[in-house]
């Protein structure tokens, strides 16, 4: 069989990769190519330059290395028992690709993964060569991911922080116990060692910094670390989920977890449920993540009224929540402190922000909120504001009827 | 009613001066006309026309700095009357400087939204320029780009395409201005139509494939896709033309990924099984077996989070050896034993009673760092008995391999650690305790605890028995020894 064309192996190596879904080039350091004369920028926020029908933007070239691998994880479509066709790139194949087409400003930069091919460094090697080829052989400043082999020498990883922008490591699933029966040659424990390495390597910088004054260590991937949990191949409760969260935004400062909603695979292995990927479940995990690191909410109160440790599907997780604690509520948008506004169902922190600026001018009326929040559907039956008050909804029985989507919407559609 | 007339439809410093002037001279809003030249200029107006210089006034004009970054970025505006919003506004600002935040100032909201727009459309044009490559120029690629935005912002994109693309030609065409950029200079010409572009670019067919692959069609979600990609930019994107295919085959595409049957294993994978087989079963016959098993120690649910074992540290020939609680955050994360904010005062102990840490074995009576996350924070939790004594077995193995003279017990922990039960760490403090095998103990509080102390002076006086016991335990052992 003859090497198959480039194009060829960028169908069966992009495809490979649209399973992962941490696709987000921003929060790096400022970086041009003013001084460089090469090409490429980062300026803080990223840019989506394409949507995929998915409605997951693409703003990184992500593409695996190779889809061989020696490994046999369940979820994965490359796993070594899959019959899907292989294909590999070559370190510069990779390099003229991410250029090509960031050139062309199709993309802000290069998402690269890999199967484990080898051996951990030898994958890893590869992975960083690709990575220093682009910074130093060709001045590229565009955004730079690389998804850490776990199990590859901390020297490896090391060497991968100073080229990339971000670094990031799958922990996959949410409990040791899955990970065993999913995923034989993977180890949290591994995993979660590699993260803390990452942790040390940004924050040793963060006090050399300090201790040099001006002269500047190289940096150390400036857009942090992140990771995955796929969503639904196992039985956690979202309770599962949002703990391991917890323990490892606490542990790594991880700017992100992606929870991706399992996705069938072609050649899947009978050993995992064939479903549509539970996009709703996935949903309400970013926004019960989205509580916890912005709107000061701790996972327990999440899940205090949840028994069976699921979020609802019908309802956002702040508004389920606020149904539950009433008497938190109203609050006066006129009086009430930012942390207890944050707590409003329907209000979001920019929300807040400009409640909080708007009223050293006036008292706020209905009226005022109105132009400021996207709807008041949510959250007028939990606020005070000057000339509003909502009487006794609070006390309804039924209030939750109010906000559940009508169930006849759904019929619809299937019609 | 004064008519003021700019010299094109984007001059922001012409509109900026003559807005100086009219404010300085206290000229209400209703009372001015903005046009440009070649605009219709307003019948009505009875002033007469006039340039930004010609107006005379006061320059004393304060405004937020945040207001002018907006006026540079809304005069872009394909609305009319632009220049005149913002003419209001700046006239409100003079009466009221917080005009900016105050929810009921109409001038105000139509700035902020006409700015949103021009965000927006900045945006979206950093996002769905497509350059194609059109040759090469002194050993530079020289690319094109057609682009439709919907306000007049091309001067307000060209310096991000510089920053970005600076090692290579480039020239954007638009209907109202376009940009170039030659590897020194920025710079702008009036608008151009789209025959000028050429019709492709040999990379667009790997584009449209990656584009193809990328997309998952079991997700599909064309409504969250056109909420960030509007049908009006498709024309000029080469990915869009698959858009409706993709959206077509993938109710097909998912049915038969879920209907599939399961299929049987590639041979590939029963190669690999053995490549995986591990020595599980190791006896432990060296202080370094015991190491290594304790790596993968699962004996008890604390190493669910912690991150790693944190094995003892030291020479096995140690006559000394100190145990403390188990690993905090620090250590949890550094892979070592008390290298944390205890650990430095525990090293600062031992430097006083005489003692190199490098001459001891220092360890814990549990492994694992236990914690409950607290926001961005993990809070110590102490260990439960069951814990401790789960952690025993490889506390046993480290003093059966060490075979120290002398233990220094921290804290109520390290005490349970050695003994399998409860021990009051005052019935033991202050004397030498003989274990069993002939091991001599002492027991002293953990440094932690003196971290906690609120009281100075106690705190002090903790730290001062705390090395008195450190020096006890140096004066035990020979000379060399520690």
């Amino acid at each position: 069989m003859g090497k198959r064309s480039l194009i060829d192996r960028l169908a069966i190596l992009a495809d490979a990769a649209k399973y992962d879904a941490s696709c987000a080039s921003s929060g790096s350091a400022k970086r041009n190519s003013l001084s460089t004369n090469g090409i490429g920028s980062t300026e803080g926020m990223g840019i989506c330059h394409a949507y995929a029908p998915d409605g997951r933007c693409i703003s990184l070239l992500k593409i695996l290395m190779t889809n061989f691998c020696i490994y046999d994880c369940k979820y994965c479509i490359s796993r070594v028992s899959s019959n899907v066709e292989r294909a590999r790139f070559s370190v510069d194949e990779i390099v003229q690709l991410t250029l090509d087409f960031y050139k062309r400003n199709y993309i802000e930069g290069l998402f690269l993964s890999s199967g484990i091919i080898r051996s951990s460094n030898y994958t890893m090697e590869q992975m960083v060569e690709v990575a220093r080829k682009l910074r130093v052989e060709h001045q590229f400043g565009g955004y730079i991911h690389l998804k850490s082999i776990p199990e590859a020498d901390p020297a490896l990883i090391e060497q991968a922080g100073l080229h990339a922008d971000r670094l990031s490591i799958n922990i996959e699933l949410p409990r040791e116990a899955s990970l065993k029966s999913y995923a034989p040659e993977k180890s949290g424990a591994v995993i979660r060692s590699a993260m803390a390495n990452v942790r040390n390597g940004i924050e040793s910088r963060q006090t050399d910094r300090k201790e040099r004054g001006k002269a500047r260590p190289p940096r150390f991937i400036p857009g942090g670390q992140s990771t995955q949990m796929i969503v639904g191949a196992d039985t956690s409760s979202d309770k599962d989920i949002i703990t391991t969260s917890a323990t490892l935004y606490s542990g790594y400062k991880l700017r992100r977890v992606y929870y991706s909603a399992f996705s069938p695979i072609q050649d899947s292995s009978g050993d995992l449920p064939l479903i549509k990927p539970p996009l709703m479940r996935e949903h309400r995990l970013y926004q019960a993540d989205w509580l916890m690191r912005f709107y000061g909410f701790e996972k327990d109160e999440i899940f205090e009224a949840r028994g069976d440790g699921m979020l609802d599907l019908d309802l956002d997780p702040k508004l389920a929540w606020a149904l539950e604690r009433r008497e938190r509520f109203p609050v006066d948008v006129n009086r009430a402190s930012r942390e207890e506004l944050l707590r409003v169902p329907g209000f979001g922190a920019k929300s807040v922000a400009k409640i909080l600026a708007a009223r050293r001018h006036t008292r706020l009326r209905l009226s005022h909120i109105a132009r400021i929040v996207r709807s008041l559907k949510i959250c007028r039956d939990f606020i005070e504001a000057a000339d509003w008050h909502p009487a006794r909804t609070l006390d309804l029985a039924g209030l939750r009827e109010k906000f559940v989507p009508q169930p006849q919407q759904l019929q619809l559609q299937l019609l | 009613m004064q008519q003021v007339v700019l010299s094109s439809e984007t001059d922001f410093d012409g509109w900026r001066d003559a807005a100086r002037r009219l404010a300085g001279q206290g000229v209400p809003p209703a009372h001015v006309h903005w046009t440009c030249e070649g605009g219709n200029a307003d019948l009505f107006a009875a002033g007469g026309e006039v340039q930004p210089a010609q107006l005379k006034g006061d320059m004393q004009i304060r405004v937020p700095k945040e207001f002018v970054d907006m006026a540079r970025r809304v005069v872009c505006h394909r609305d009319p009357a632009r220049f005149a919003w913002l003419y209001q506004l700046l006239f409100d600002l003079q009466q009221n400087r917080a005009a900016l935040t105050d929810p009921l100032n109409d001038a105000a909201r139509w700035v902020k939204g006409a700015d949103k727009q021009i965000r927006r459309d900045v945006h979206k044009m950093h996002a769905f320029v497509r350059f194609r490559k059109v040759g090469e120029r002194d050993g530079r690629e020289v690319f094109m780009s057609w682009f439709e935005p919907d306000n007049r912002i091309v001067g307000l994109t060209g310096p991000f395409f510089m920053r970005r693309f600076t090692g290579m030609d480039w020239t954007i065409l638009t209907p109202d201005a376009c940009a170039s950029w030659d590897g020194k200079t920025l710079s702008f010409a009036e608008g151009a139509d789209r025959s000028q572009m050429p019709d492709e670019d040999a990379i667009e067919d790997q584009w449209r494939t990656y584009y193809a692959s990328i997309f998952n069609p079991a997700r599909l979600k064309v409504s969250a896709m056109l909420s960030e990609m509007p049908a009006k930019y498709w024309k000029n994107l080469p990915e869009a033309e698959l858009i409706p295919d993709l959206i077509k085959q993938s109710t097909q595409r998912t049915g038969e990924l879920l209907s599939a049957p399961a299929s049987a294993a590639n041979i590939r994978a029963s190669r690999m099984s053995n490549f995986f087989a591990e020595d599980e079963a190791a006896e432990i016959n060296s202080l370094e077996d015991a190491r290594r098993s304790a790596s993968r120690c699962d004996r008890c649910p604390i190493h669910e989070c912690a991150s790693q074992t944190i094995f003892g540290e030291g020479p096995e020939a140690a006559r000394l050896m100190i145990i403390g609680e188990q690993p905090g955050d620090r250590e949890d994360i550094a892979g070592k034993p008390f290298v944390g904010p205890a650990g430095q005062l525990f090293d600062k102990a031992l430097g006083e009673a005489n003692i190199n840490r490098r001459k001891a074995y220092v360890t814990n009576a549990v492994k694992h760092f236990k914690f409950t996350p607290r926001g961005k924070r993990r809070m110590h939790q102490k260990p439960n008995a069951g814990e401790i004594d789960t952690c025993r077995f490889w506390l046993d193995l480290e003093r059966k391999f060490i075979a120290p003279d002398i233990i220094v017990a921290m804290g109520t922990t390290a005490l349970r650690g050695v003994f399998g039960k409860a021990v009051a760490l005052k019935e033991l403090r202050g004397a030498l305790t003989e274990l069993d095998n002939g091991t001599r103990l002492i027991a002293t509080v953990h440094p932690s605890y003196l971290l906690r102390l609120p009281d100075r002076q106690r705190a002090e006086e903790e730290y001062a028995r705390f090395v008195d016991d450190l020096f006890r335990a140096r004066s035990l052992l020979p000379q060399d020894a520690a």
